[in-house]
């Protein structure tokens, strides 16, 4: 039985994905500098000091976090992944949505044409609940299912 | 969120539909913090992307649509440092190809910064509100900046009103003229849920207590109190430029947009602790705790007894009387040292309005320096980092902003020193 979880669609939609969790605070710039740089038709996680997510894909996934931390390039660096088709379906914020990030997620859905599903204060449960690969269910309502 | 009539309008692309997506885009960064409405931007601009990396091609597309649409800022802005000045830092050929690679639409770039309404060739630093480069907003006025450690210059020192925002947003704020009201920007927002205890038995490193708190805090506003004691009360250009520093290291380490000062900073001088929010936390700060956080940091060297081959000082940019007080030491170092040049080539980062006014009043310091393989460069150290067989060097800086971007080794400031003039740190010692 799902787990089901209700937030605060900011870009609303519905999508399933597997999960890719950061427990600490996600660092957008060091999270895709490798990625962005090389070109990358992929994105592997490249910020070492993130011990949930390092050197795992992150393109396509359901991408569960408190919030974003880093340089305020952090929402140029969305948008560019967004472009180039790289960046994760969905971000799931535990819980509100940090100003880079939702620089970045707006920006890409305005100005690229590209939208990742952003929905956040799911609460503190939802991030301790989920895990790495688990299947996630995202509603157009805010409601998330998790297992 | 509450919107004017003609903010309406706009929204309704009644002025076309770029300067809508422009609309559309404010108010959506708005509504997701429930900001109430959108505030006049009184202050000039100060953006974070200064660099024509090849590989941030949506940006410049971005860029490109608002300028056909004859789209500009309402006030001219200033921009982060430029990536590379090769008439000051010439990194080699090869490095210059790697750099042309990473940042092959520099030139580009500034032709749609210039299109857009940068202030003028000099305007790339991270300390626009320093006096010699002259965007400093008065105290109260609202802004959009982006730059992290301008941003918690420009609410702390300042006492201006801005929140951090990204690279993107920041340009569509300011073409509008007008922010969305929340956060930071309000009294709720500025209020500190940290109080921040030094007992410390001397004035701290400022780069050092900026990481101790930053990483302490995070995103929250901090009320610090003890600092008065070594600082003085209120500001003046030296303790101005250590809460520059102190800041920087709190905005990276952390992710601080706004810290208090007690008996320093403007509104800690008028509000005293009535600035702390009901249930506020307490983190206390001693040398020991210092000494742990400097002990935590990893050194990414791959060689950590290396001969540095370049050291930064100045990220952020240093300011004027930085830059006398760096000079001065490094004169003495290199005399104690029995040295006549310095040990490895040392980089002094300043803004250029800065640098020229330090070569103006300073002449003969200014020839001297260069003798002794010490120079004054404008570039964004991080900028340098970013490429690849740069970051692979063993780099030294006394900057905490650049040691958590990047492979570069923090020293102390006495280490820097000896570092400059002997090649080592301190005693011999490099762990």
């Amino acid at each position: 039985m799902p787990k089901q979880f209700k937030g605060r669609p900011i870009l609303s939609g519905s999508v399933e994905g597997e999960a890719a969790v950061s427990r600490g605070g996600f660092n957008t710039l060091a999270s895709f500098q490798k990625s962005v740089v090389l070109r990358s038709k992929t994105a592997t996680c490249s910020d070492q000091n993130n011990p949930d997510l390092y050197n795992r894909q992150l393109n396509g996934k359901i991408l569960c976090l408190p919030q974003t931390i880093g340089s305020t390039t952090g929402g140029l660096v969305i948008q560019t992944i967004a472009r180039r088709g790289i960046a994760p379906k969905a971000m799931l914020f535990s819980g509100h949505i940090d100003s880079l990030a939702a620089a970045g997620v707006i920006l890409a859905d305005i100005w690229v044409g590209q939208r990742i599903i952003v929905v956040d204060q799911l609460g503190e449960e939802f991030l301790h609940s989920v895990e790495n690969g688990q299947p996630v269910r995202v509603l157009a309502d805010g409601t998330v299912e998790v297992g | 969120m509450y919107l004017t009539s003609a903010e309406q309008a706009i929204l309704d692309g009644q002025q076309g539909e770029t300067l809508q997506k422009v609309m559309r885009s404010v108010v959506a960064y708005g509504e997701a913090f429930d900001a109430e409405c959108l505030v006049p931007i009184e202050g000039s601009p100060h953006l974070v992307t200064s660099f024509g990396a090849n590989t941030i091609q949506p940006y410049f597309d971005m860029l490109q649509e608002l300028i056909d649409a004859g789209l500009k800022t309402r006030q001219p802005f200033t921009v982060d440092p430029r990536p590379m000045q090769y008439d000051v830092l010439d990194p080699g050929l090869l490095n210059r190809v790697v750099f042309n690679l990473i940042f092959g639409k520099q030139k580009e770039y500034e032709a749609q910064l210039k299109q857009l309404g940068l202030k003028d060739d000099n305007a790339f630093t991270c300390t626009c509100y320093l006096p010699e480069v002259g965007n400093r907003p008065a105290k109260g006025t609202y802004l959009a900046w982006s730059e992290s450690s301008a941003v918690v210059y420009a609410n702390s020192v300042l006492g201006a009103l801005t929140n951090r925002n990204s690279a993107g947003i920041d340009l569509m704020c300011d073409i509008l003229g007008k922010a969305p009201l929340f956060g930071l920007m309000t009294p709720e927002g500025r209020k500190a849920t940290w109080r921040i205890e030094l007992k410390t038995s001397g004035l701290p490193n400022a780069q050092l207590l900026g990481s101790a708190i930053g990483l302490k805090v995070m995103e929250d506003v901090p009320y610090i109190t003890g600092l008065d004691a070594f600082l003085g009360a209120g500001l003046n250009p030296h303790s101005e430029a250590y809460l520059k520093d102190m800041g920087a290291a709190s905005a990276s380490n952390g992710a601080v947009g706004l810290y208090h000062v007690e008996n320093v900073t403007p509104e800690a001088v008028e509000q005293g602790q009535d600035l702390l929010a009901p249930g506020f936390q307490t983190y206390v700060i001693t040398d020991a705790e210092l000494e742990r956080v400097l002990q935590a940091y990893p050194v990414l060297w791959k060689d950590v007894q290396a001969r540095p081959a370049r050291v930064f000082i100045g990220c952020p940019h240093l300011t004027l009387e930085q830059l006398a007080g760096w000079q001065q030491r490094i004169d003495q170092a290199l005399a104690d040292a029995g040295q006549r040049r310095a040990s490895v080539p040392t980089y002094l980062c300043a803004a250029p309005d800065v640098a020229e006014a330090y070569r103006q009043a300073n002449p003969e310091a200014f020839d001297r320096m260069k003798q002794q393989d010490v120079h004054i460069s404008n570039i964004c150290p991080l900028m340098y980092m970013n490429n690849p067989l740069c970051a692979s060097a063993p780099i030294a800086t006394s900057s905490n902003k650049l040691r958590t971007y990047s492979t570069a080794r923090f020293f102390l400031e006495e280490d820097i020193l000896q570092l400059v003039a002997t090649g080592s740190p301190r005693g011999g010692r490099h762990a």
